[in-house]
């Protein structure tokens, strides 16, 4: 089964009828063939990053090998050819998340500059003293931190949605929250630390009834569930390309039409601007007012190339292979003795966070590591979930749809390793 | 090497379910909190100095296995020394943990402690044996504040 072929197998599985075969798929990923503590490598850690496959590696290969050239600028063919190739994914990103409207894509390093870009230019504009932000005790410190500098410049206020023990949200609390002052719900849709589903559709619903805009921060839903902006009828909805199989230092900020025209720039530059004087500047259109300087070309395509295989192998076999996957798992480790498994929202995704008794985490991870299984320990960027619970860590492994039962259970054997060194 | 047995010693896993000195003191007359943002891990260091020597020294919090056995070896070794003896030790220790020095030197003068030698194939690991350490200069500077690994 590790005897790799390195070829990518897009063209077949672009078939509609075609079977999802874990096995096949795990060939395209050349690091999945590698070996770790000379034992084959486990990679359980998807929630953090996901690997990536041969044709997403191949693009940018061939982006640096035969397109390299600035874009939006030049006259001359590789140029055009370059900015044809990073505006054919900006067409790919608003299909796939079901927008359709191109100009609604922004490109940016990654989530965290998504939230950070929506909170400094929306944020900057629309908030004042008194004003409320509502955040959940499920967020990671990307959707706090930008909140709270927010906060702190602009007297706002920030309120938070708790959670239940089983990892999900208050909703009756947050219905007691908001209220006239509350100018945006800033949300996550699926918790990268339990692995809860939140309800993004109706937290929106409630959130407009007073006015308020709803950011989803999507960095977890992206690559595990079919995602549709416009269903969920939200503001902003950010994600990262590193975690659906693209390459690091890329992510998309979508918002509405007319809140973007609205708001400031965030950064200043070339590329972003329709004309420039020392007096006064005025902006380009968007998207463009908010992409300023060289953008991460590569990495755009990059991406493309991700969502290409991706929705080549279907958003919706994705799905329900991980939740079968994700059962599989359930059962298996809460079986185990002196294991516990931390969150168990009902509607979940293949995160599972795990703590075991009298062994710290971050122990767990270095047994784990020397049997070759990569997981995540510690607070997952989320301290206030980890303060909610009353536990200082929690050991994570996170599923994605080249794992498969044989991953599992190597992470079983791996766990019960830890209860033979510890006793 | 690939089940850990080096870096999880029978010492090192007798003392981080059974650790010594663990216990607040009310009349420590030296004390300082500890943290390692890595693991999350917490430690209150209480020490009671006579005439230059550690007449007790105590610790309390929670931390993963390398963190509270270094805290619990720590403790029991420094108990009856000089002051002077502190920082020539840590040095030692510091050297064996973080691999900075080819071949571990004065095996005689770090006694038990030589327990934590498979610390320096973890690199990320480090901090979790130094925390202790840290947290005791932090105390004997009598520095009040939380000191971190960072």
């Amino acid at each position: 089964m590790r005897t790799a072929s390195l070829k990518p197998r897009r063209t077949t599985r672009k078939q509609p009828q075609m079977v999802f075969d874990p096995t096949a798929i795990r060939t395209d990923f050349p690091l999945l063939q590698t070996q770790s503590h000379d034992h084959p490598l486990v990679y359980l850690d998807n929630a953090a990053t996901s690997q990536k496959p041969q044709a997403v590696i191949a693009a940018l290969t061939r982006y640096y090998t035969n397109q390299n050239a600035n874009i939006h600028r030049g006259v001359y063919k590789l140029s055009v050819d370059a900015t044809t190739a990073y505006e054919c994914v900006r067409e790919k990103v608003a299909n796939f998340i079901g927008t359709g409207q191109t100009h609604e894509i922004i490109f940016v390093r990654g989530t965290t500059e998504a939230i950070n870009l929506v909170a400094a230019s929306w944020g900057g504009q629309n908030i004042k003293a008194g004003d409320q932000i509502i955040l959940s005790e499920l967020e990671h410190h990307s959707n706090i931190v930008p909140w709270q500098l927010l906060a702190q410049r602009t007297g706002a206020k920030i309120c938070v949605i708790p959670i239940t023990d089983a990892g999900e949200l208050r909703l009756d609390e947050y219905e007691k929250l908001l209220n006239d002052t509350t100018r945006l719900v800033g949300i996550t849709h699926i918790s990268n630390a339990l692995g809860t589903i939140n309800p993004v559709k109706q937290i929106t619903a409630l959130a407009h009834k007073y006015g308020a805009k709803v950011l989803v921060d999507g960095a977890q839903s992206v690559p595990h569930i079919p995602v549709n902006v416009k269903d969920i009828d939200c503001d902003f909805f950010a994600f990262s390309g590193h975690k659906i199989c693209g390459p690091t230092g890329v992510g998309v900020l979508w918002a509405r039409q007319e809140i973007l025209e609205a708001m400031p720039p965030y950064q200043g530059g070339g590329d972003m601007i329709s004309s420039v004087t020392f007096e006064q500047s005025t902006w380009n259109a968007v998207p463009y007012k908010f992409e300023a300087g060289t953008p991460n070309i590569a990495g755009v395509i990059g991406l493309g190339a991700a969502i290409d295989y991706v929705t080549g192998i279907g958003m919706d076999k994705i799905v329900a292979y991980e939740n079968e996957l994700l059962g599989y798992a359930l059962e298996k480790i809460s079986a185990i003795k002196g294991v516990r498994i931390v969150g168990s929202a009902k509607q979940r995704a293949a995160v599972i966070s795990f703590v075991m008794d009298g062994v710290h985490p971050h122990d767990i991870g270095t047994i784990l590591d020397g049997q070759g299984v990569a997981i995540r320990t510690g607070h997952h960027c989320c301290q206030p979930v980890m303060d909610r619970l009353n536990i200082p860590a929690t050991a994570r492994a996170s599923l994605a749809f080249y794992n498969n039962r044989e991953d599992v259970d190597r992470l079983l054997d791996a766990i019960k390793k830890v209860r033979e060194i510890f006793g | 090497m690939s089940d850990h047995r080096e870096l999880y010693q029978e010492t090192i896993l007798d003392h981080s379910r059974s650790p010594r000195n663990k216990h607040a003191m009310p009349d420590a007359n030296h004390h300082a909190d500890g943290y390692n943002r890595l693991c999350g891990d917490k430690l209150s260091l209480y020490l009671k100095i006579e005439n230059g020597v550690i007449e007790d020294i105590s610790f309390i919090g929670e931390g993963c296995a390398i963190s509270t056995a270094s805290a619990s070896l720590m403790t029991e070794t420094l108990k009856g020394k000089r002051l002077e003896d502190v920082s020539p030790l840590f040095e030692k220790f510091h050297n064996m943990v973080a691999g900075s020095v080819e071949k571990i030197d004065d095996e005689e003068m770090l006694g038990k402690l030589l327990v934590f030698s498979g610390v320096r194939e973890f690199p990320v690991r480090v901090k979790c044996a130094t925390l202790a350490w840290h947290t005791l200069q932090a105390a004997l500077k009598d520095n009040s504040k939380t000191v971190s690994t960072e």
